[in-house]
């Protein structure tokens, strides 16, 4: 039995590797997810097939009912949410891997080695801090808690005196097998995924929820080990690393440091940077109609869309719009930052979801270079990542980030509420330009006016 | 014999490598896809929830099952709202393929 269920967990690893594997394409992907889930439910039945006289009815009734609220979640969540669930699900990994180890702390009659000891600690603290980190992730992003990074002085210091504090509690756990030194190493872990995550601003909640998302699959891998179980180790290394490279990405994305960004103040750092736009500037404005009588007579139009776009719920008009263009025959793609929405991949969802065709929507790097040869960019709900500041003034907080190069169009249109500063409180020369419109408006009507606009 | 927490380490070390691996060859158009569906392979710690809920002493509700019953259910939302969700997203991604 234990060799049957070794090799059945090994097909489990494997089928999720696949799952993960078919994400290089739409099409693939959805062969791959079915692998994911054949290999969860072959993990599942045969972690009974080795289970020493199973509850059975607590197990399938906390599956029922965990899959049905997962379910429902499922069906229902808007994808302008996406990133509010991801991280509502990482914590509930987090508090998941907490309750096994302290379940395992007090299965009587089990020894733990050294060995474990040190695996329970790490998968508790771990899970601890993805935790509550996730919670208040959560908060941020659902503008629950607000998006405002919190800085006191001294918080580096607590953090550190927390951090010491609960390895001081693990080393006592192992030396003296106390349940309670265990207990308090994991209280002090729960409030330090708060304190972790507070400095942190909205701006940079795109890098949090790829962390989190990796810290979630050392979780599982660090209770994989204590239990001695490969298919945790593997799965959660695997997600580990997934979390680790989206990190990765976004960071570059924004030009920021890993470390900066976990110690946070982000917002406070460019507040000052913001104020020195001097004096006052000329900028064009036109109405919608101009705007659509521009883009119905050009021959190619590039579309940045930006969050402000998704705000409003516009994907749908705009992706109307884009028809009507395109059966004028007029070339329309759209241009992804990869911080377009407020997670990696985000704003390709949003855009999928208005159906927009998934050979229109190219990244930046794919785009970037025919920029110069395009007659229009529609500028829709996004700032910072078309601020040609970001390549030209070394003293923007911003310089370095890669950017959509939107300015080197022959034509600029703008849509905005207002004159006002983006999400990083920047002002933005590509409005001032001579070849830039701006069309001012919610995102929405715009959009709307221009699809009326492009009918005749 | 080899210490059973070498044998988990090789495995572990082996395993970052192949998802680094793999993860760097996703499209970025698919990430939130990934980030939902390596949500649901996290619930896999449903595994290690499940072999706490077992008969301990001829007592059935312990601290030990009563918590890892809590961490089936947990692990169970990941799981189902994390496959259904990915698939939610893909289909988007279909439809207007054609």
């Amino acid at each position: 039995m234990e060799n049957l269920s070794a090799i059945l967990y090994l097909v489990a690893a494997v089928l999720f590797i696949l799952a993960l594997k078919g994400l290089s394409s739409p099409t693939s992907a959805i062969q791959g997810n079915r692998y994911g889930m054949i290999g969860m439910l072959i993990a599942v039945v045969t972690t009974f097939l080795i289970m020493d006289k199973p509850v059975l009815a607590l197990i399938a009734g906390a599956i029922a009912a965990g899959g049905a609220i997962g379910a429902w979640k499922a069906k229902t969540v808007e994808m302008t949410g996406m990133p509010e669930l991801v991280a509502a699900m990482h914590s509930l990994v987090g508090l998941s891997a907490v309750l096994i180890a302290v379940a395992a702390i007090f299965h009587s009659g089990v020894e733990h080695t050294g060995v474990q000891k040190i695996e329970l600690f790490i998968g508790a603290f771990i899970g601890a801090i993805t935790f509550t980190a996730s919670v208040v992730a959560y908060g941020k992003l659902s503008g629950r808690f607000g998006a405002k990074a919190v800085n006191f002085g001294g918080q580096h210091l607590l953090n550190l005196v927390l951090a010491l504090a609960m390895v001081g509690f693990g080393v006592l756990y192992f030396l003296s097998d106390s349940h309670a030194a265990f207990l308090m190493m994991v209280s002090i872990a729960l409030v330090l995924g708060v304190t972790l995550i507070i400095p942190i601003g909205g701006a940079d909640m795109p890098v949090v929820v790829s962390m989190l998302n990796s810290y979630s699959g050392w979780a599982a891998a660090g209770i994989g080990f204590t239990l001695n179980n490969p298919v945790l180790i593997i799965a959660g290394a695997c997600v580990g690393a997934s979390g680790a490279i989206l990190s990765y990405i976004m960071c570059k994305a924004m030009n920021r440091s890993i470390v900066s960004v976990l110690l946070g103040g982000f917002g406070a750092e460019v507040a000052t940077g913001g104020a020195a736009a001097s004096g006052p500037k000329n900028y064009k404005s036109g109405s919608a109609e101009d705007a659509a009588f521009l883009m119905g007579n050009a021959d190619s139009v590039i579309i940045v869309p930006g969050y402000g776009l998704a705000v409003s719920r516009a994907q749908h008009a705009l992706q109307e719009f884009a028809e009507l263009l395109s059966e004028k025959g007029v070339n329309v793609r759209y241009a992804i930052h990869p911080v377009a929405g407020r997670m990696p991949g985000h704003m390709n969802v949003l855009l999928a979801e208005a159906e927009v065709p998934y050979e229109q929507v190219q990244e930046m790097e794919e785009i970037n270079s025919d920029f110069a040869n395009t007659d229009v960019v529609l500028v829709i709900g996004a700032n910072d990542v078309v601020n040609p500041a970001a390549q030209k003034d070394k003293a923007s907080p911003i310089y370095g980030m890669p950017i959509l190069e939107a300015h080197k169009a022959r034509t600029v249109i703008v849509v905005k509420r207002s004159m006002n500063a983006g999400y990083a409180g920047l002002d933005n020369e590509l409005f001032y330009l001579d070849k830039t419109m701006m069309v001012f408006g919610d995102a929405k009507k715009v959009v709307e006016e221009l699809v009326k606009g492009g009918g005749h | 014999m080899v210490d059973p927490f070498i044998t988990s380490f090789t495995i572990f070390v082996l395993a970052v490598f192949v998802g680094y691996h793999v993860v760097w060859n996703v499209t970025p158009a698919l990430h939130t896809p990934l980030m939902a569906v390596t949500n649901a392979i996290s619930g896999i710690i449903i595994v290690g929830a499940m072999l706490q809920v077992v008969d301990i002493n001829g007592s059935e509700l312990s601290i030990t099952s009563v918590l890892g019953t809590i961490g089936i259910f947990l692990a169970s939302i990941n799981i189902f709202g994390g496959f259904l969700v990915t698939q939610r997203m893909l289909d988007m991604f279909k439809k207007k393929k054609k």
